[in-house]
């Protein structure tokens, strides 16, 4: 068992984005309440989901360069964790929207109709599919160099794709989603102080179980391999 | 495994236990009822994580040693 620091971190910041995040003072907001508790859980996913594709993308560069196939289960490897956090933040986000967008007990609010024409959602559900594609990409090709190299060129591109379908193209369409004139959460005037206290140590540790989990995968891949190889000699 | 198991059941009786004596009012119930009892979704919430993180060590811990014997 490698107990190193940052699992340690990433056990001790999600108990305190828990703690913190439930009961810790927020600004009081009409609309939202104190649903704008989620900003430390389901914007959270998204901001490790970033972090995760970002390594993976290095580590496809990586393998591009040096041919070595090790490279090649971490790009796959974080992508997939990377996906399934993307996925959660979708999930969540549905959840959250149903309450506050398009809650059908208040009539101000807006239809399920006209949040489903969200720019920001469409955008995340193109990005995601394209990471989608990456796996079927892989699956399809049974030679092991080959599925490395042409994966790792079509993880270059997913990468590039998810500027345009969920930094760009958002902010250029009207949205109830916030995010419109910059970096909501990241903006230090934007983001009240109290939530800023929370919000940052939680993406740090949603970003540290993310990356256990792909070493976690790696290690099992890795081990699959040498089992394989062993047993072709 | 077996004195796991053991363990966890012992365990699970401790929590049975305390959960029958809770009408008295030390101060962990007070808490756990104060403030429209969010300390119970905080426990609730925790416990899953923990209960998660808990899995992942056994996982890391399993590989490793995989890793030891290859």
């Amino acid at each position: 068992m490698r107990l190193t620091w940052w699992k340690i971190t990433a056990i001790v910041l999600l108990v305190y984005a828990v703690i913190g995040g439930l009961l810790l003072p927020v600004p009081e907001l009409s609309q939202l309440g104190e649903t704008i508790r989620n900003l430390y859980y389901h914007v959270c996913m998204w901001f490790a989901m970033m972090i995760l594709f970002t390594i993976s993308i290095a580590q496809s560069i990586k393998y591009l360069r040096t041919g070595l196939i090790e490279h090649d289960i971490k790009a796959s490897s974080y992508a997939g964790v990377g996906t399934y956090l993307g996925l959660l933040g979708y999930a969540t986000g549905a959840i959250w929207a149903s309450f506050t967008w398009a809650d059908p007990n208040n009539p101000a609010f807006a239809s399920f109709g006209s949040i489903m024409r969200e720019p920001k959602l469409i955008g995340a559900a193109i990005a995601l599919l394209i990471y989608g594609a990456y796996f079927i990409l892989r699956s399809s090709i049974t030679d092991m160099d080959q599925r490395a190299r042409v994966s790792a060129v079509y993880n270059i591109f997913a990468y590039a794709m998810l500027f345009p379908s969920i930094w760009i193209i958002p902010r250029l369409l009207p949205s109830l989603h916030p995010g419109q004139e910059g970096n909501p959460a990241l903006n230090f005037n934007d983001i009240d102080a109290r939530m800023r206290m929370v919000f940052y140590p939680a993406v740090i540790g949603w970003a540290f179980l993310g990356i256990w989990i792909a070493t976690l995968k790696i290690r099992h891949k890795i081990l699959l391999e040498q089992k394989w190889f062993a047993h072709e000699k | 495994m077996k004195n796991k198991l053991i363990a966890f059941i012992v365990s699970m009786g401790i929590f049975g236990a305390k959960a029958q004596g809770s009408t008295t009012n030390d101060t962990m119930a007070s808490l756990m009822r104060s403030n429209g009892k969010i300390y119970v979704v905080v426990a609730v919430v925790l416990t899953i994580l923990l209960g998660l993180i808990a899995y992942l060590i056994r996982l890391d811990r399993k590989i490793s040693k995989l890793e030891k014997e290859s």
